[in-house]
């Protein structure tokens, strides 16, 4: 078996902890969403933690990623602390944006988010930034930008990649192609199959990759961050993904049928990695379940940090607009 | 002391800051190989290399979305936006993100850039390439807005701006680099505080408040109703945002009349806010309503014939400052443009 070969039992099971954290967290969120104790909106990635864990995987703790709207998964395979993320969901002052960004925008420069995004397409030349900052610096830091196939449409994505390629710059571009753009089917808006062919337009390499699959999406975006830290430039990566859930929790998905929903359940990523792990004796059910009970009692816990926790003080709604001469730049 | 024009000052700014510190780059159309369209950084290539001065595409959202994501690393960007105009293909880069990130990251994350883009009318550009729209930038919290007028305010506050923590969308009058007069401007470094209005002449019976290229009309203006025995205060504002409201306020419990003037189309123009804070927190000092002069609400046109006639004047300042001093009760207030 060629997992035996590539991977070591501690490799494989820290893919596995890392996309039932994904999925936990995003189960939480969603039965929380639905029981009103989390305001606004909530995107969940729920069939789509192969893409967020294999590609976070495949970086540096010193690496950035731009993570997107449906962006909790990224945020924790990139060492987000399940507390602060639910925290920052119930609006709470020990959030991640001090309960000032909430879901769709958690940030944190010092494990190496630099935001995820309400606007999309928006991070992707942000992301450009962030890759031309470490070659203007000369440090060997990579930014992985997600993004969705909606996203994939947008003027941005094209402003970000063009400049991408032409500055060589250490950027890979991953593409979770979860086939809609809230209701639009990809194909009811865009000529071409995959959008991994775009690549040849700014003259990079386009790879498509398994998005339900850790380990293929794994193996393509590490070739690409080694590339791009290598100074040979960007990659445009696409990940054939899907998402169980509607684009926000309780959209009613008029646009699909429940035959397609469950083929892709069929090919569920964390169920894959659980099969072939165990069949090639790199662990047991047993093992396998103890850390299921982990990831849910982390969850729990994180659940309960965030319902414990103050609400910011009413003060705090004035403060942060300027990073500098804040009361009068809000005073008039 | 030694006089230089509007643009050379914003040259030597620029040159300064980039040899004072080595994060600090400059992007945008134009900026590298050409030196800019108006020739601002010319040599620069050459003095920092390609690394610092870069030649960007056409791509206003993109490359200015690309600066912040520079500044949030650590860099200091200083994007060109080469006319004001194109602002309008970069805005959700300026309003929905640059403007945002303090803020929605909860203070952890800053962008420390700033967006330096020509404005204004009289150059024959038309509709495109003539925009005055700083009220649009004043609209978004997160951003703050500068507009100088002159040499040696458009050089200490650039290089303050470059220096602050906040994206900060500074408004040149491109008029004004064309603009012969020279002013003094000392060799020795200086700094302008963000924020802090200016006095440029001194008077006690009008207020007339202004920015950009307004107050040298404004100033032109003072001058010639000084020969009729008015005695007109001229307030730069320099800044909207931040604004200094104390020496507007100051300045109005002296004279008790103001006169707001900018090129900007009067509909929605920050002189409409100005007037407001005036209104609420001055009524009881004024002696008479406070009055605009402003762009008329259209597209500017291109024919030289038209453009002049929409922009405000000299002429219509003096107008409108007769008007509120002798219209007496029975005063007719036409709308001055």
């Amino acid at each position: 078996m060629v997992i035996k070969k590539k991977y070591d039992r501690k490799t494989l099971l820290r893919f596995y902890r890392e996309m039932k954290r994904v999925r936990e967290f995003d189960t939480k969120a969603s039965e929380l969403f639905t029981k009103a104790m989390i305001a606004g909106n909530i995107h969940t990635c729920i069939g789509q933690e192969a893409t967020a864990v294999g590609g976070c995987l495949a970086l540096n703790p010193s690496d950035f990623i731009i993570a997107t709207h449906r962006g909790h998964g990224q945020c924790l395979a990139k060492g987000g602390d399940s507390r602060m993320m639910m925290a920052e969901l119930f609006g709470r002052e020990t959030g991640y944006c001090r309960g000032k960004g909430g879901s769709m925008h958690i940030a944190n420069v010092g494990i190496g988010i630099l935001g995820a995004n309400g606007i999309v397409g928006a991070g992707i030349p942000i992301g450009v930034g962030s890759a031309l900052a470490s070659k203007i610096l000369k440090t060997m830091e990579v930014t992985l930008v997600f993004f969705g196939d909606g996203a994939s449409n947008t003027g941005e994505f094209h402003e970000a990649l063009n400049m991408a390629s032409a500055w060589d710059l250490p950027v890979v571009f991953l593409c979770e192609n979860n086939k809609y753009a809230v209701s639009v089917n990809i194909e009811r808006v865009t000529k071409i199959k995959d959008i991994a062919e775009r690549a040849k337009g700014y003259g990079i390499p386009g790879v498509i990759t398994d998005g339900c699959d850790v380990l293929a999406v794994h193996e393509t975006v590490k070739k690409a961050v080694e590339r791009a830290r290598a100074g040979q430039g960007p990659t445009l990566i696409e990940a054939k993904t899907y998402r169980y859930h509607g684009h926000y929790e309780g959209e009613p998905q008029m646009y699909r049928t429940k035959e397609e929903v469950m083929e892709w359940k069929n090919r569920d990523a964390i169920e894959r990695l659980r099969k072939e792990i165990i069949e090639a004796g790199f662990t047991t059910e047993e093992e396998l379940a103890g850390i299921d009970k982990e990831v849910k009692e982390e969850m729990e816990a994180a659940v309960l940090f965030a319902q414990n926790s103050p609400y910011p003080e009413r003060k705090e709604v004035m403060t942060d607009v300027y990073a500098s001469d804040n009361e009068r730049g809000v005073a008039r | 002391m030694r006089q230089i024009n509007y643009s050379k000052a914003i040259t030597e700014a620029l040159r300064e800051e980039m040899r004072r510190d080595e994060k600090m780059i400059i992007m945008g159309e134009d900026m590298g190989v050409m030196g800019s369209v108006f020739g601002l950084t010319v040599g620069f290539m050459k003095e920092f290399g390609e690394n610092r001065v870069i030649d960007t595409p056409i791509s206003e959202n993109g490359f200015t979305s690309v600066a912040i994501g520079a500044a949030m690393r650590g860099l200091r960007p200083v994007v060109e936006i080469m006319y004001v105009d194109f602002a309008m293909a970069g805005y959700d880069a300026i309003a929905n993100q640059a403007a945002k990130v303090s803020y929605m990251s909860g203070g952890t994350l800053s962008v420390p850039m700033v967006i330096r883009t020509p404005a204004g009318a009289g150059r024959r550009s038309a509709g495109q390439h003539s925009q005055s729209l700083e009220a649009i930038f004043t609209h978004i919290p997160g951003l703050k807005v500068v507009a100088p007028a002159t040499p040696y305010d458009v050089k200490g506050l650039l290089k303050s701006a470059i220096r602050d923590n906040d994206p900060v969308v500074f408004i040149e009058h491109k008029s004004l680099y064309f603009y012969d007069a020279k002013c003094d401007v000392p060799e020795e470094e200086y700094l302008i505080e963000l924020g802090k209005a200016d006095i440029k002449r001194a008077g006690n019976d009008v207020t007339i408040i202004a920015w950009s290229q307004e107050v040298i009309h404004a100033l032109d203006a003072a001058a010639q109703l000084a020969e009729e025995g008015i005695s007109a205060e001229v307030v730069d504002i320099r800044s909207l945002v931040p604004l200094d409201f104390d020496t507007i306020r100051n300045s109005i419990i002296k004279t008790r009349r103001a006169v707001i003037v900018h090129e900007a189309v009067k509909r929605g123009g920050y002189g409409g806010e100005i007037a407001a804070q005036i209104s609420d927190e001055l009524f009881d000092y004024l002696d008479a309503p406070v009055k605009r002069v402003a762009g008329s609400n259209v597209v500017i046109p291109f024919s030289p014939a038209l453009e002049d006639k929409i922009i405000p004047q000299t002429g219509n300042i003096v107008a409108t400052v007769r008007e509120l001093l002798h219209g007496g009760k029975n005063a007719v207030f036409t709308n001055a443009v």
